[in-house]
């Protein structure tokens, strides 16, 4: 213990210090800059003391809550499942909501089909047209579905209504296929190369640095859509009165 | 409190005096209206609320707004989402004013409803790569050193609903998916050198307790930078819908990176594809590629009064009001034009200007009754300059959904009704 108090007792004078010095500065020269700006006194360059909070996490306790599945495969569980028992699964769990098909009832997400339809006016983002990653379906139903009782497949359920939603998006064909953990990431969907990194501060440099017309920037303004034409506005209201 | 109370003279003058109020009739009791030229019974009547005793201290042990503001309130679009427990609120920036969002009008956005967690039984595990994983209690947290900062947080789809054009009257549906709190919390790379981070260590996962698993992949240098974890919200505990007991804090950046009800953080050195930064929250352009960890929520604003929820009501002298902000940085100016764009003049910014924190500008003006085509136009401390829609739509296309920060146009009709509207 005594070692650890140690350097929690020079981080708290530390910060005394920065305190301390703070406001000197402030008030020895309010406005002006002084000429040899003052060291920074940051607590925070400097490697941060451990504060000994908190107890070691046991293993049983990490692989419990440890659910999260990656790209890699790193994270699947030991495991298997058919498209036909992931078709059973599916129909008792799921399609309620997402359609026998994984069509989408009502405004439940829609899981297959979409295709092609990326760059249309429309596009269907299911798991077949535009998912990157099986991981994410594995991942994603293992910790959040069946919506409203989550976590409560077992891990061949899940590699069954993964292998289901692989054959829903025509990814594979036989109805006999079984998805594992031994094959799980010989799997690639068909939109994965269409990702890429956030670009904007190249792609979008032109928003950077403009200096925006203030006078006579227009010779005229149109209208030329008005929200009120669809009228989905939640209690719209009338015009009001002007005094 | 001064001064030491007399009792018993106190509650006779009381009584006296309710009884005098009751002899005198009922005469003009609140409902009279001013007329031009005629005293206003409201001056030269004695009010109920100035004669009878109002409600004693213990009331409202935890104080609500007045009864007068029942419309100020979250609202949501029912059609957007299947069930309400996936869904979302908005704001009613039109409402408000100043920075700080009141806690309870802050929108809401859940993925599996809001999770009910007694704090006692609350956990956050660290682990992966790192010398000793961790399990901390609130109580652990609650004693290591903590910071407050103001910041916003808004959702990557706020305006989402407006890239193929103008869709709803209000902005408070427009753009209230934002909000902006004072935060209380340990800052992240406090608890990650508890646990060692070792050097291969490229990516963090936060995931909450609720009963989605909301998953986020975060890189680790933000974590290091000014990453909060936070218990508190405009000085008290955070309230449930926004993640009590404890949520991630992650300045300038999409909302829902700000993992709510957080109950583990793993260490790890690459992304882990989550489904909310893959099937969703990406941003899907014209050529039907997408975009991935669009983090920074760019420069934005909006004018909020007037607006189609709050139009204008008098002619002459009226207060135009509006917010700004930068997950890059601070706004240094904001523009208004209310001729659609022809002429722009600087709006008046007032209260603080905070790094990743809503700005308040204001123009005060005279209006004639003449229509009005209003926009606003930010500028922040990186140069950035909120683009037009069209501006956006020209290098996006309009299927992003995510990152609409396109200025926004309202127009004021002669009788003051004021539409969401687009202009060429």
């Amino acid at each position: 213990m005594s070692r650890s108090v140690n350097p929690i007792l020079l981080a708290g004078l530390a910060a005394v210090a920065v305190l301390a010095a703070a406001p000197l500065i402030a008030q020895t020269k309010p406005a002006a800059k002084p000429a040899h700006p003052p060291a920074k006194i940051a607590p925070a360059a400097a490697p941060v003391a451990k504060l000994g909070l908190g107890r070691e996490a046991l293993p049983e306790e990490i692989k419990a809550w440890d659910i999260a599945v990656r790209p890699d495969g790193k994270g699947l569980p030991p495991g298997k499942g058919t498209v036909k028992q992931g078709d059973e699964i599916f129909q008792a769990q799921c399609a309620s909501c997402h359609g026998e098909f994984g069509q989408g009832n009502n405004r439940w997400p829609v899981l297959a089909g979409g295709m092609g339809s990326l760059k249309s006016d429309r596009p269907e983002k299911t798991i077949g047209s535009f998912w990157p990653d099986l991981s994410t379906v594995f991942d994603y139903v293992r910790r959040a579905m069946p919506y409203g009782n989550a976590q409560s497949l077992s891990p061949d359920e899940l590699y069954a209504v993964t292998a289901y939603l692989l054959y829903l998006n025509d990814i594979v064909k036989d109805e006999d296929f079984e998805l594992s953990d031994k094959n799980f990431t010989s799997v690639k969907l068909p939109n994965a190369a269409a990702f890429y990194d956030d670009d904007r501060e190249t792609t979008e440099k032109a928003f950077w640095g403009k200096e925006p017309c203030m006078t006579n920037c227009k010779p005229e303004v149109k209208i030329t859509g008005r929200a009120v034409i669809l009228d989905v506005t939640p209690d719209s209201k009338t015009a009001p009165k002007v005094d | 409190m001064t001064s030491p109370a007399k009792p018993d003279a106190l509650s006779r003058r009381r009584f006296l005096g309710g009884a005098a109020i009751a002899g005198a009739g009922l005469a003009g009791a609140g409902s009279a209206r001013a007329e031009a030229g005629k005293p206003d019974p409201l001056i030269t009547e004695v009010q109920d609320w100035s004669r009878y005793l109002g409600e004693g201290v213990d009331k409202r042990p935890y104080g609500t707004p007045s009864r007068f503001e029942k419309h100020v309130m979250r609202r949501d679009v029912s059609w957007l989402t299947a069930s309400p427990e996936s869904s979302v609120n908005f704001t009613p920036l039109h409402e408000l004013d100043g920075i700080i969002t009141p806690s309870g009008l802050c929108f809401e956005r859940h993925h599996g409803g809001i999770a009910d967690i007694e704090p006692a039984s609350h956990r956050l595990m660290i682990h992966g790569l790192v010398d000793k994983p961790l399990v901390f209690t609130m109580e652990d947290l609650k004693r290591m050193p903590r910071q407050n900062r103001i910041y916003f947080l808004e959702c990557a789809a706020n305006s989402g609903m407006e890239w193929r054009g103008a869709q709803l009257n209000g902005c408070q549906f427009t753009h209230g998916m934002v909000h902006n709190v004072m935060y209380t919390g340990v800052p992240l790379k406090l608890l990650l050198a508890e646990a060692g981070v070792k050097t291969n260590a490229k990516w963090l996962l936060l995931e909450g307790a609720d009963s989605s698993g909301m998953n986020r992949s975060l890189p680790l240098e933000k974590a290091l930078d000014d990453v909060l974890i936070a218990f508190a919200m405009n000085g008290e505990a955070l309230r449930p819908e926004q993640g009590y007991p404890l949520r991630a804090v992650i300045p300038g950046w999409e909302g829902n990176l700000w993992v709510k009800w957080l109950r583990r953080i793993e260490v790890g050195d690459q992304p882990w594809q989550a489904r909310e930064e893959t099937s969703k929250y990406t941003d899907l352009l014209a050529d039907g590629r997408s975009r991935r960890f669009t983090f920074f929520m760019d420069a934005k604003s909006v004018v909020t009064n007037p607006s189609p929820q709050a139009p204008l009501k008098q002619k002459g002298r009226n207060v135009l009001s509006g917010l700004a902000w930068s997950g890059r940085g601070t706004i240094k100016r904001v523009d208004v034009t209310l001729d659609g764009g022809k002429n722009w003049q600087h709006a008046r910014i007032d209260g603080p200007v905070l790094d990743k924190s809503l700005t308040r500008f204001y123009v005060d003006f005279d209006w004639t009754g003449q229509d009005l085509l209003i926009q606003s136009r930010a500028m922040d401390s990186t140069g950035y300059v909120q683009p037009t829609k069209d501006e956006l739509r020209k290098v996006r296309g309009t299927n992003s959904i995510y990152h609409n920060n396109g200025i926004q146009t309202w127009h004021v009709k002669a009788n003051g009704e004021t539409e969401n509207v687009e202009i060429g």
